[in-house]
């Protein structure tokens, strides 16, 4: 059935290319969602937001991107009217193309820094704050790569990872490391992943060791890169490391407090040293906008649902009335950048 | 005297040493070996992405929007409907311009002045500048330019802005390939229009012009060809990579390259063979387009 319907649509669309342009305006509505997501999305949410319509743009952290992606497949198919188009040039990128006023909503895997909240202010654009989602930074290691009780210490990830750091095989980290060449496979300097681990484990200023490591902004090239190295090691975000199980070793951390897995659970709750939450960033000015704030009360509403159809952890019930509450009454949400 | 001037050639060849004849003979098998090492890579490459992509391309590939939640059931329309729509706009913006360029350089232009050796040292730069350099200048002097031609939008990331990006990327080849047109009609034709009276812009637009079309056709096709397959000026441009909408003008807008981009970075595996397919497209697009140039070229050259 609906595929007919498209194909109404789109097949003299597709027959005269100019049409194309043509027919941009008069598609309805979005379809419900690429197809399929359309019969189980009518019951559930609380709001009505049929009546909306606007173009919405989004880019930002390639992490966050899945998440925002089924966000605009479930709303699609309540709102048909308004157009969402998503991006994932990076959280650094992101921010930039947001300050200029190109997009109205900002993806973010790292709280927004004090330089790109002033860049935003000098164009008169305020960024509010608002966590969506989690994740758990993942430590994964080569299959074959045999870590005691298959758990690392931050201060070891430290010790191998610290600018200047010399650390060439993985024995020097300790008793029961394997005897192995150490490989090194981290998200490079554009990322908002590689800017939480600086951050969060080595306590620097956007800077690890440079020397033996590989980067990449494409997290499967990391996941082969690990996969396919004797005593490689890397991180990225959850979703590439849990839907790489089979291939990688994902590492339990010690922050201190004992050895925690990466998990649904242990994020939520906490316990995983470097769960880190995920954000979106509206301008106060775009959170006045129906449909802006008509999707994000969508996303606050349905948060749990869309994680899931995402495979990224959801936040937690707290962060989510917080975020709902923000959204609400246009209120709170400033950024709080660590001053250094 | 055709037969008598192949006899000699043929009797210097038979006169060649075997030293020279050894040399030879191992020329023509590196050639071949060249050839054949394009020919497997490209071989390889699509039997790897027929194997992947295959089972997903099916007529509703091509009318449903990408889906992140029910990748089985993932489409590319907007993207192709996006991809069609940029090659239509970037002809239309880099045709007439192209031809005009092509035409003042080669009918009115002095060669003898420095500014216009200049402008063909220059065009002929451009054509080889790396296509991001292109998106650099894209989004500086058209997404965030000072002027937003005809109120369409150009100043925002829109269809139109990576229309014109595009065509930029092009126009160098779209005006060489006219030049070469253009010269390749014959002086004599020009001449005998003139001798009856047509001023020159009767006999450019009556004559000459109607001459190159052929071959002007067929690069502007191959020009354009490029055009679609490139994926950076339109990431920088500001391209969306997942939209569940057709573009408009003055939209946002998505393309095939871009898709298939943000496809092989998701985590989950069925979205590499979706990137798989949706090559599959692309390159059935572009050898529809290569097929029509050639055909073009064949049935209408001019042979004077």
């Amino acid at each position: 059935m609906k595929p007919l319907r498209f194909m109404s649509v789109a097949a003299p669309c597709v027959a005269l290319a100019l049409g194309a342009v043509a027919c941009g305006g008069q598609q309805p509505g979005g379809g419900s969602g690429g197809g399929g997501a359309g019969g189980q999305t009518q019951q559930g949410s609380g709001s009505d937001f049929s009546q909306l319509s606007g173009t919405i743009r989004i880019d930002g952290s390639s992490t966050v991107q899945p998440f925002a992606e089924a966000a605009v497949e479930l709303f699609s198919a309540e709102a048909p009217n308004v157009n969402i188009s998503v991006g994932g040039a990076g959280t650094g990128d992101g921010f930039e193309r947001f300050c200029r006023g190109e997009t109205q909503i900002s993806d973010a895997s790292r709280p927004i820094e004090t330089d790109e909240v002033e860049t935003c202010e000098a164009e008169m654009i305020e960024p509010v704050e608002l966590q969506v989602a989690q994740d758990a930074l993942s430590i994964v290691t080569n299959r074959e790569t045999m870590i005691p009780d298959n758990c690392i210490a931050t201060e070891q990830l430290e010790q191998l990872l610290a600018p200047g750091s010399n650390v060439s095989n993985l024995s020097e980290l300790g008793q029961g490391f394997p005897d192995q060449e150490v490989s090194l496979f981290t998200p490079g300097t554009e990322s908002g992943t590689f800017d939480y681990f600086t951050e969060e484990v080595l306590e620097t200023d956007a800077e690890q060791r440079t020397e033996g490591v590989q980067t990449s902004a494409d997290d499967n090239q990391l996941v082969t890169g690990v996969s396919g190295t004797p005593g490689g090691l890397g991180y990225f975000g959850f979703s590439f490391a849990d839907q790489n199980r089979e291939q990688l070793n994902i590492l339990q951390v010690d922050g201190g407090e004992g050895c925690v897995e990466p998990s649904i659970e242990t994020v939520q709750n906490n316990q995983y040293p470097l769960s880190r939450p995920l954000l979106m960033y509206p301008s106060r000015q775009s959170l006045q906008q129906p449909e802006v704030k008509g999707f994000l009360t969508f996303i606050a509403e349905n948060y749990q649902r869309i994680a899931e159809a995402a495979n990224i952890v959801p936040m937690g019930q707290q962060s989510a009335q917080q975020t709902s509450q923000i959204i609400k009454t246009g209120q709170g949400g400033e950024p709080k950048p660590e001053t250094e | 005297m055709a037969v008598t001037e192949s006899a000699i050639t043929r009797k210097i060849v038979e006169r060649a040493s075997s030293g020279e004849r050894v040399r030879e003979l191992g020329f023509r098998v590196a050639l071949l070996g060249c050839l054949l090492v394009a020919i497997v890579f490209l071989g390889v490459l699509i039997v790897d992405v027929s194997v992947d992509g295959l089972p997903f391309l099916s007529l509703e590939f091509f009318y449903t929007f990408p889906s992140r939640i029910f990748p089985e059931e993932s489409g590319i329309q907007s993207a192709l409907l996006g991809t069609l729509a940029l090659m239509v706009l970037c002809a239309v913006f880099v045709v007439p311009i192209g031809v005009a360029s092509a035409v003042y350089l080669e009918e009115y232009a002095d060669r003898d002045r420095w500014i216009n050796r200049t402008i063909e040292v220059n065009i002929q730069n451009l054509a080889s500048v790396p296509s991001v350099v292109y998106g650099i200048l894209g989004l500086a002097f058209i997404v965030r330019g000072p002027v937003d031609i005809f109120g369409l939008g150009v100043g925002q990331p829109t269809l139109l802005a990576g229309a014109l990006t595009l065509g930029l990327l092009v126009l160098p080849i779209v005006i060489i390939v006219s030049r070469e047109a253009i010269r390749a009609v014959p002086p004599s034709i020009r001449e005998g229009s003139l001798a009856l009276g047509a001023t020159q812009w009767q006999t450019i637009w009556k004559q000459v012009l109607p001459g190159a079309l052929p071959g002007v056709a067929t690069g502007v096709i191959l020009a354009l060809s490029r055009a679609i397959g490139e994926t950076a000026p339109l990431i920088l441009v500001g391209a969306g990579a997942f939209q569940l909408f057709n573009p408009s003008i003055d939209g946002p807008f998505s393309a095939l390259p871009i898709q298939i981009f943000n496809n092989v970075g998701e985590p989950e595996d069925i979205f590499r063979d979706l990137a798989a397919a949706t090559i599959l497209v692309l390159l059935g697009i572009l050898l529809i387009m290569n097929s029509l140039a050639i055909y073009l070229r064949n049935r209408y050259e001019n042979k004077w």
